[in-house]
């Protein structure tokens, strides 16, 4: 069995309650002094407003927030699936002969450096103001680390296991089939966490860039009016929905590659 | 994996002067063997020899610089499908289990899930898997992984059965448990198989015949017949023949600046 793929597999953590609790802490250690520098220094409550401010504004708008929180999950969601498409598409591309992957490869890497800054209020001006071009802004900004988790993974498998199969009489795609696209399956996932992350900052902006419902757009409209509380309300809602989909990532992994998780450490080669 | 009505004479296998080399690397040398049906031929040399070489030639990945393979006293071709293979590591898919592990050369010949299913079941008990074939591999001791993978190597059905040190991973008492209960099987079922190893009681124990390759450039130097009578047990380990064949293939590899 590959060394590279046991080293990947101990670099990987366990979310338990164990590893939590810290990070909660800390979090309410932050609430509290927060809510005590509010209340106490006086401060204009439209320039930092207080914890307890934010949680009564955001349960009063929850229908609004809910409202816009929905199409920048659709826009993750179909956004995501479009990233893993061509992510995956581009990696068998690459895989398969050396010559395309020289030619790609330069050109995705130039794709990752474009400022989005630059080109979400481009592809708003090319896509309208619709749902389009949420979706190809977050697919572009998200495929690469997909593409690249999968060439890792198609890199670390076994060559015995390539070479038994070649005398079996399996042709390179069957070998790619059978062993190269489940080798790389772990490294997929771990290329999908770092994606969904991505993925739902991309769907923020490009609403922020021009939009007509969704958290971005939303935040967007009451900074302007300087409703602050609903700002960071909005900002909290994007936060769970993150932490979310990145726990999700987690089950759809125990549901695609059972077999991973439970070998890490019982295996004592 | 009958002989298809060849004669007695005409060697299972036959490799003649058998050449090849890496750029200006020469790796093997003129080496010749043969194999006859139902016999297990163990090849012993020291590591880095050419063994593996060896290995990818007979398997077709490699096209040798000259010589000659002869299956059933015919030219083998390029695509023949002669030869099931056992690497060294068990090479097992993590991600399958036990019975869809032991079933893939049957896959990649196209046989149909279910009656590949069929055809493993009923050996799973003779390979120690009983009661584990729904297992993932992870789950499996040493052992039991490299019975496994000769499971999936014997149920391919190919006339010769190539093992590339099956046993160099296992412990020493999972070893020779290994080498007692390989010998027993083979001893049933008489399998033309070529064993390649670098443990010489391993060759003595399991072989009928052993050749001796020297340090790379590998060439054949010694040619031994192992004429202990089967089955064999762990007594025959310290039987007085079975020491002079150890010293014998010792002294061979000496001589050739191997030990």
């Amino acid at each position: 069995m590959s060394t590279t793929y046991h080293q990947h597999a101990k670099s990987r953590r366990s979310f338990g309650v164990g590893t939590w609790a810290p990070a909660l802490v800390i979090l309410a250690t932050a609430v509290i002094v927060w809510q005590l520098y509010t209340t106490r220094s006086g401060i204009d409550p439209r320039v930092l407003p207080s914890p307890s401010r934010i949680a009564v504004a955001g349960w009063t708008a929850r229908s609004a927030l809910w409202a816009n929180t929905l199409p920048t999950l659709q826009e993750t969601a179909l956004g995501f699936t479009l990233a893993t498409i061509v992510g995956f598409g581009f990696s068998i591309v690459i895989d398969a002969s050396r010559i395309l992957r020289n030619a790609i490869m330069p050109l995705l890497i130039g794709s990752q450096t474009l400022p989005l800054v630059a080109i979400a209020p481009l592809v708003i001006i090319w896509f309208g103001f619709g749902i389009t071009p949420k979706i190809l802004l977050i697919a572009l900004l998200s495929f690469f680390p997909i593409t690249v988790a999968f060439l890792e993974g198609y890199r670390a498998t076994d060559p015995d296991i390539e070479r038994l199969l070649a005398t079996m009489g399996a042709t390179r795609w069957r070998i790619f089939r059978t062993a190269r696209l489940p080798t790389a399956m772990p490294f997929f996932f771990t290329g999908l966490r770092i994606a969904i992350t991505y993925s739902i900052v991309v769907a923020i902006f490009a609403e922020y860039a021009g939009a007509t419902s969704g958290l971005g757009i939303y935040i967007q409209q009451l900074t302007n009016v300087y409703r602050t509380d609903l700002v960071f309300a909005a900002i909290i809602v994007t936060t769970g929905v993150t932490i979310v989909l990145f726990a999700a990532t987690y089950a759809l992994e125990r549901l695609m590659i059972p077999w991973y998780r439970r070998s890490r450490g019982s295996q004592p080669r | 994996m009958n002989s298809v009505g060849s004669s007695i004479s005409t060697p299972k296998l036959r490799v003649a002067a058998l050449t090849h080399s890496y750029d200006s690397l020469p790796v093997l040398e003129k080496v010749s063997l043969t194999l006859h049906h139902g016999e297990l031929v163990a090849l012993v040399g020291p590591s880095g020899c050419g063994k593996s070489t060896m290995l990818s030639i007979l398997t077709g990945a490699i096209t040798p610089h000259s010589g000659r393979i002869d299956l059933d006293g015919t030219p083998i071709a390029r695509d023949t499908a002669a030869f099931a293979y056992m690497p060294q590591s068990d090479a097992l898919l993590p991600w399958r289990r036990v019975i869809d592990n032991v079933t893939l050369g049957l896959e990649m010949h196209g046989v149909r899930r279910g009656e590949a299913r069929a055809r493993v079941t009923p050996l799973l008990a003779t390979f120690g898997l009983d009661g584990f074939a729904r297992a993932y591999p992870f789950q499996l001791s040493g052992g039991m992984r490299q019975r496994a993978a000769l499971l999936r190597t014997v149920v391919q059905e190919r006339s010769i059965m190539l093992l590339d040190e099956p046993f160099g991973a296992l412990d020493a008492l999972s070893r020779i448990e290994m080498q007692t209960w390989l010998e027993d099987l083979w001893n049933r079922h008489s399998w033309s198989t070529i064993l390649i190893t670098h443990d010489i009681r391993e060759a003595v124990f399991l072989a009928d015949r052993i050749y001796v390759l020297s340090p790379r450039p590998a060439r054949v130097i010694a040619e031994v017949q192992v004429p202990l009578p089967r089955p064999r047990s762990l007594q025959t380990m310290s039987h007085p023949d079975f020491v002079g064949i150890e010293v014998q293939l010792r002294d061979a590899l000496t001589s050739s600046g191997a030990l």
